[in-house]
């Protein structure tokens, strides 16, 4: 029985090196190690220069996103036999310039994350001292689903619109947009619409749903900007045939 | 604060970008009173008899009163809490509590409130965020702190980062044990960074297991599971609690009894059944089971989704149809950096909240869902006390120019330093004489031992080995640096530890088993002499209308 397997990293260090290269690691292959695991195999034992971001190992802080293979997948959640008998390619998350190694820069999500406005407008606060407002549980159902997303990136890395169009807002932003939208304490949707209409990216949005499939907590990104299209649409409608409803 | 004082700047340095922060992980929720059958009074009770007394009561009081307030205020940015059918904010029970008084988001808590605040804090512009910025040191001159030295993870730039007061916000150290839920980042930097500046560190010897975590990875399986109703069983399936004086087995959860008794007694309680052969035995040690099939695959979905989503993804089980495999994990130091009531520590100008800070209302023992909220209360006090310090103080110190100098050549020298002692070596020999010295019970002995292992490999740490010198994301460099920090912190540990000759709470010490009021009803205080030991000094614990008594779980007798 095979006792390790092959993985084969991209490396990749500006001082050293002017374009990524693949370098080989044999680790050993246990049923209960996920590929993270195998990743601080190689970093504890082999080669303390490699370098890539983790830190719950539970699935939940976001970090360890990679691609395996081509597909963009949580490396803490992923076991190496169901990989076996390899070899397991592993490479930064594509469409994000690459800082170092398995390092991607996320300047641009973080930036993005802002416009979207991702919290509670209100036109009044109610005073804290009377009370939270008050939310049924169907009400907290409309929006649960979107408040789930660990921005871990996968699903920018999945999206071929985003890949061509850097614009584009991206389908995690567009969910917690929606997050805010389905809120039964917001009052933002006016705002948010204001910025997300001009988003080129979403029309050109082909729901192919890849941002679905890969994401690892079940946010349905792709349902999010469905529903923004048709608000977006029947916004439009509205100003052009009530304009004095703005 | 911005809204009541414009002109405030705030820069939040963070090692990773903020929700990728260690309260992402917290799951079962947070305590407040809001339920009209429930009292201040009450959950001040249950914390000060959980921390078996040695928390302070005036924190205490202060913490309970505080804490609806700000749970509300986190409601009104948006957290997305569980509700009643009624549309307020649900409750569920939690260990060590006589009242339903722990409000959660599913079993996602942490992570919901940590994303709420932190998209919350987007909206304000004065907040300018230094994200994957690696701090290495405080700037401390003329009796206060004026700012941190920092790393820029992405450039390896060094740069002095000046504020006229700092707080510490940087949780714990669970990374200094072998089998933790805590994350990979968890390394005492903040605790070491205030200890190398000549602040104390308070009741280090009070480190909280969990006890029910996954074998080999440490994922925590939330006590929430059995507040819904799990049990915990010996190999036997015997529900070996009710041998451990935590009341007798019912077949509905008891508030403060058996699996809802408080987590320093049910892991000294599997310990004695280990010890008693009762426990199971696999690849990664002694477990028992933590049995929820009974609640049902509906109840599981509904309440706990998120322990069969990491049963099912990390360990391979559906507790829908298996029982789970658990054991007591490494999960909250109750100690850490020394502060009062209003989170200022003894440097003038520096500030400290949440787990890395001790005011102290944990004691020896702290009660599950009471963090997360200390994180909101302590977390506003700090921000006002250090807006106020401030605004006190104006303008920087000469002589700050200097320390950055000295801060930046450590930093050259270590990166290109020629040593030969592997970082892995030594952080594993560290793990091992942690957990056999210092674990759930611990001895002049083995504390001793771990005492004198520790030395040894503070020796070889300053000969470790540096393969990466690049300037780029060089993370060999940023776990070299939280070796260290861990390595402070465990000497305060293990000297705290060694002076406590008594047992409290979740401090068992074989060769001492009984609690000493007479001696101990004080805190530890751990200063750091020149020669990086520890020097440990005691403040009397602070009682105000509840004088020390007997813990009581399970059915009064």
């Amino acid at each position: 029985m095979a006792s390790t397997i092959t993985i084969e990293v991209s490396r990749y260090r500006p001082e050293e090196e002017s374009e990524p290269v693949f370098q080989s690691y044999e680790v050993p292959l246990r049923s209960d190690w996920v590929i993270l695991d195998g990743l601080n195999y190689i970093k504890n034992e082999l080669d303390g220069s490699l370098s890539f971001r983790w830190s719950c190992r539970m699935g939940v802080c976001g970090s360890c996103g990679m691609m395996i293979n081509g597909e963009p997948v949580l490396t803490c959640a992923a076991f190496l036999e169901s990989y076996a008998p390899g070899p397991i390619r592993i490479e930064p998350l594509q469409h994000f310039p690459v800082v170092r190694d398995l390092v991607t820069d996320m300047e641009d999500f973080m930036g993005k994350l802002t416009t979207v406005k991702p919290w509670v407008v209100r036109e009044e606060e109610k005073p804290v001292e009377e009370g939270e407002y008050k939310q049924t549980p169907e009400q907290l159902a409309d929006f649960k689903r979107y408040s789930m997303c660990i921005n871990c990136m996968l699903c920018y890395s999945a999206c071929p619109v985003y890949g061509l169009e850097p614009e584009f807002t991206g389908p995690a932003a567009i969910a917690l947009a929606q997050r805010y939208n389905l809120d039964s304490r917001d009052e933002g949707n006016d705002d948010r619409m204001e910025i997300l209409s001009h988003d080129e990216g979403i029309w050109s949005c082909t729901l192919v749903g890849e941002c679905s499939e890969v994401c690892p907590k079940d946010v349905d990104p792709a349902g999010a900007i469905q529903r923004y299209k048709l608000a977006g649409a029947t916004s439009w409608w509205k100003s052009i045939l009530l304009p004095w409803q703005k | 604060m911005f809204e009541s004082d414009p002109t405030l700047t705030i820069a939040v340095v963070s090692k990773v970008y903020p929700m990728r922060s260690h309260t992402v992980s917290a799951e079962g929720g947070a305590a407040a009173v809001i339920k009209p059958n429930d009292s201040l009074e009450d959950h001040i009770y249950d914390t000060i008899s959980g921390a078996d007394w040695m928390c302070d009561q005036d924190a205490v009081e202060a913490f309970v009163n505080e804490a609806p307030k700000e749970m509300l205020q986190l409601e009104h940015w948006g957290c997305p809490w569980n509700r009643e059918e009624d549309g307020t904010v649900a409750v569920r029970p939690f260990g060590g509590m006589k009242i339903q008084r722990t409000w959660y988001a599913a079993d996602k808590t942490g992570f919901h409130m940590l994303h709420t605040l932190f998209q919350t804090s987007l909206k304000y512009d004065p907040i300018e965020r230094f994200d994957e910025w690696f701090v290495t040191r405080l700037l401390v001159e003329d009796g206060r702190c004026q700012g941190v030295v920092a790393v820029e993870l992405a450039t390896g730039r060094i740069q002095p980062i000046l504020g006229r007061s700092v707080i510490l916000s940087t949780g714990g150290c669970g990374k200094i044990f072998p089998f933790t839920t805590n994350a990979n980042i968890k390394n005492g930097d903040g605790m070491a960074l205030a200890y190398r500046a000549g602040v104390p560190l308070k009741d280090m010897e009070f480190i909280q297991y969990h006890p029910t975590g996954l074998p080999f990875t440490g994922i925590l399986i939330t006590e929430a599971s059995r507040a819904e109703g799990g049990i915990l069983v010996n190999k036997d399936g015997y529900r070996y609690l009710q041998d451990y004086d935590l009341g007798t087995p019912h077949p509905k959860p008891v508030l403060r009894s058996m699996e809802l008794g408080p987590r320093d007694r049910l892991s000294q309680a599997f310990v004695k059944e280990q010890e008693k052969g009762r426990t199971l035995e696999g690849e990664y040690g002694h477990y028992v089971h933590l049995d929820v099939r009974h609640l049902g695959e509906k109840i599981i979905d509904s309440r706990i989704p998120f322990v069969r989503e990491l049963c099912l993804k990390y360990e391979n089980i559906d507790p829908v149809k298996e029982m789970i495999p658990v054991r007591p994990v490494i999960h909250y130091v109750m100690g850490g950096v020394h502060t009062d009531i209003d989170s200022a520590t003894p440097l003038g100008g520096l500030f400290a909240a949440g787990e890395v800070a001790c005011v102290s209302i944990n004691g020896a023992n702290r009660l599950g869902s009471n963090s997360l909220t200390e994180l909101l209360v302590f977390g506003a006090r700090a921000g006002r006390s250090a807006a106020e310090f401030a605004k006190a103080h104006q303008g920087f110190t000469n002589g700050i120019e200097s320390q950055v100098l000295d801060e930046e050549n450590r930093l050259n020298t270590l990166l290109n330093s020629d040593g030969t002692e592997k970082v892995a070596d030594i952080r594993s020999e560290m793990h091992e004489t942690m957990e056999s010295g210092a674990g759930i019970y611990r001895s002049r002995d083995t504390l001793e031992q771990s005492s004198q292992k520790i030395r040894e490999l503070q020796e070889r740490y300053s000969r470790v080995k540096v393969e990466d010198r690049s300037m780029t994301f060089n993370t060999e460099l940023t776990s070299i640096l939280e070796l260290g920090y861990m390595l402070d912190v465990a000497e305060t540990i293990i000297q705290s530890a060694l002076q406590r000759e008594e047992s409290r709470g979740s401090h068992q010490r074989t060769d001492f088993p009984e609690r000493d009021d007479d001696q101990f009803l004080s805190h530890s205080l751990a200063y750091r002499e020149d020669d990086g030991s520890s020097r440990v000094d005691y403040l009397p614990v602070k009682i105000t209308k509840w004088p020390p008594g007997e813990r009581v779980y399970g059915e009064k007798k």
